[in-house]
């Protein structure tokens, strides 16, 4: 397989046909929502805590198989832990999740629910500050 | 009209009599080169096209024997670029039928238009009108909505005609024209839908309320005639590395008359007259839109391109790029599960935008890549079209003077090959 074959292997197809923990939570904390201007690509995420730990998460929004796999897999990476552990989840971390090398132009779709994750977090601590 | 026959005599002794593809693709370098292993298909011609040999070695030319600053030295390097810079404009001049003085080089077509927003807009006052369309490149809007809020003008914008037929509803430019319209800027030839835009009739629609025409030409002038005259636009504008020439040197076209009038828009060198500590004089038309060092060789390159698309003859790209679009459309008529943005057949060249069933378009332009086909996605900097047509993205094929109708069909099957790669059943994740 090449790169481009890898970025789209089997487990990325099925996380963007049947994407986990999609939708919008109706009572939640946190929640934030960006898109990237370039391409359009959206993502939205609701977060409900339970002592300062995620108890349900759910992300909403439309774009590219790359950028709506990585949130379906972000998202199932960070249930359960508490939000300074996620905070301290950094960009190579997100590209672990997500397994594969990516090609340049599309690092901005992988990444882009982690970084409205991170802002929802970063967002909330200052709020609650 | 003796400049017409002038042109008409230049394409008759130059003219390739018809496109011998063979020999064309040979022109362009990188038509060779492979892309993950296979034979590139370049079909991203909208976002910029492929320089053929003679305009890579005009500039390999100019900097290897040539280069100096221009209309400064008495040395004679720069004796020579100044006079290869000017017959340039000369090139550019004669090839939409202008004169060398309403030529002026800018950095591309956005500021072109970015010069005539600033310049032109400085004539205007609160509560004059400027009419765009939807179908407008962003370049063509955002000058104009900064200038806006800047000096209180009111912004219209003429839709697509309400019968799906993808072209502007000139019934609603009549109506949206009135004695406070000052300027009217239309693209020629939308990068998105592939229309051409009536600018004949619209120029003397605009005309009747005695406000200015602009045109922009990015995406029409590799594929279709242009005549200044004939359209009688008071603004012309497009960009070199659409027209087979070098990124970094666009084109404005302005009326004489107009340009005399107009401010300058950037100041500096070699756009002025006379300095002094307190005041400055401007140079005479088009230099004094020219400030600073402009883009020397790059310019003379696009003098080259130019030369060679007259030699090739722009009515054989333009019969060649018509036949390319028809082909392709209908290819894509057996493609159930394609939607294409177009308008009709006769008033369609260039682009043909559209979306694979449920395969989001940086997934069929990645995928596409990767059979070395190379594709435009995403909103193509027409974001206010691409939402006006009811969608978030769509992908783009665009044609350029050396595709083959062989390239579509590798292109067709690469498309076959996505469709059948995301699976006959993707969950639509709201249902």
């Amino acid at each position: 397989m090449n790169k481009t074959e890898l970025m789209y292997r089997e487990i990325v197809l099925e996380h963007y046909k049947n994407p986990q923990n999609y939708g919008t939570l109706l009572d939640y904390d946190l929640s934030n929502k960006e898109d990237n201007p370039l391409c359009g690509d959206e993502i939205g995420i609701t977060i409900k805590l339970n002592n300062n730990t995620i108890f349900e998460i759910k992300f909403d929004g439309h774009g590219c198989a790359i950028s709506q796999a990585a949130a379906s897999i972000l998202i199932s990476h960070v249930k359960g832990k508490t939000l300074d552990e996620v905070k301290n989840l950094s960009r190579e971390d997100m590209l672990k999740f997500f397994g594969v090398e990516i090609t340049p132009m599309r690092l901005k779709c992988v990444l882009l629910a982690w970084n409205v994750l991170q802002n929802a977090i970063n967002n909330y601590g200052e709020k609650n500050e | 009209m003796e400049r017409t026959n002038k042109i008409d005599k230049l394409n008759m002794i130059n003219q390739i009599t018809h496109l011998d593809i063979e020999n064309v693709r040979k022109h362009f370098p990188i038509l060779n080169r492979l892309v993950h292993g296979k034979q590139l298909v370049y079909l991203d011609n909208g976002a910029t096209t492929q320089k053929p040999s003679v305009v890579i070695e005009s500039l390999i030319k100019h900097y290897s024997e040539n280069n100096a600053n221009i209309h400064r030295g008495v040395h004679k390097l720069s004796e020579e670029s100044t006079l290869a810079y000017e017959d340039a404009r000369s090139k550019v001049a004669r090839f939409i039928n202008a004169e060398d003085c309403e030529i002026v080089f800018t950095k591309n077509a956005t500021e072109s238009l970015n010069l005539l927003a600033y310049s032109l807009g400085e004539t205007l006052r609160e509560g004059d009108e400027i009419i765009l369309s939807v179908m407008e490149h962003h370049a063509n809007l955002v000058p104009w909505q900064q200038l806006a809020k800047r000096k209180k003008i009111v912004l219209k914008f003429v839709g697509l005609e309400k019968n799906g037929s993808n072209k502007l509803d000139l019934e609603e430019l009549r109506n949206l024209l009135n004695e406070r319209t000052r300027i009217v800027s239309l693209t020629h030839l939308s990068n998105v839908l592939g229309t051409v835009n009536d600018v004949h009739t619209i120029s003397k629609m605009v005309h009747s309320v005695g406000a200015r025409f602009i045109v922009d030409a990015s995406q029409s002038v590799s594929r279709m005639k242009i005549d200044v005259n004939e359209i009688d636009c008071d603004f012309l504008v497009f960009t070199g590395h659409k027209l087979y020439g070098p990124t970094g040197v666009g084109v404005l076209y302005g009326k004489k008359d107009l340009l005399k009038f107009m401010p300058p828009f950037l100041t500096g060198g070699d756009m002025i007259k006379s300095v002094s500590l307190e005041s400055s004089s401007w140079n005479d038309v088009p230099w004094k839109f020219e400030a600073g060092t402009p883009p020397i060789a790059e310019a003379i390159a696009l003098g080259r391109s130019i030369e060679y698309v007259i030699k090739i003859g722009i009515d054989n790209i333009n019969l060649h790029e018509k036949e390319l679009i028809a082909y392709a459309r209908q290819k894509f008529e057996d493609l159930d599960y394609v939607t294409v943005y177009s308008p009709s057949l006769e008033s369609h060249i260039g682009v043909i935008s559209f979306n694979v069933e449920r395969v989001h378009s940086h997934d069929v332009a990645s995928l596409l890549d990767n059979e070395g086909i190379a594709i435009r996605s995403g909103h193509h900097c027409a974001q206010p079209l691409v939402n006006y047509l009811g969608i978030k993205d769509c992908a783009r094929i665009s044609f350029g003077l050396y595709n083959t109708k062989e390239e579509v069909d590798k292109f067709i099957i690469g498309l076959k090959k996505v469709k059948t790669f995301f699976g006959e059943k993707i969950k639509v994740k709201n249902e």
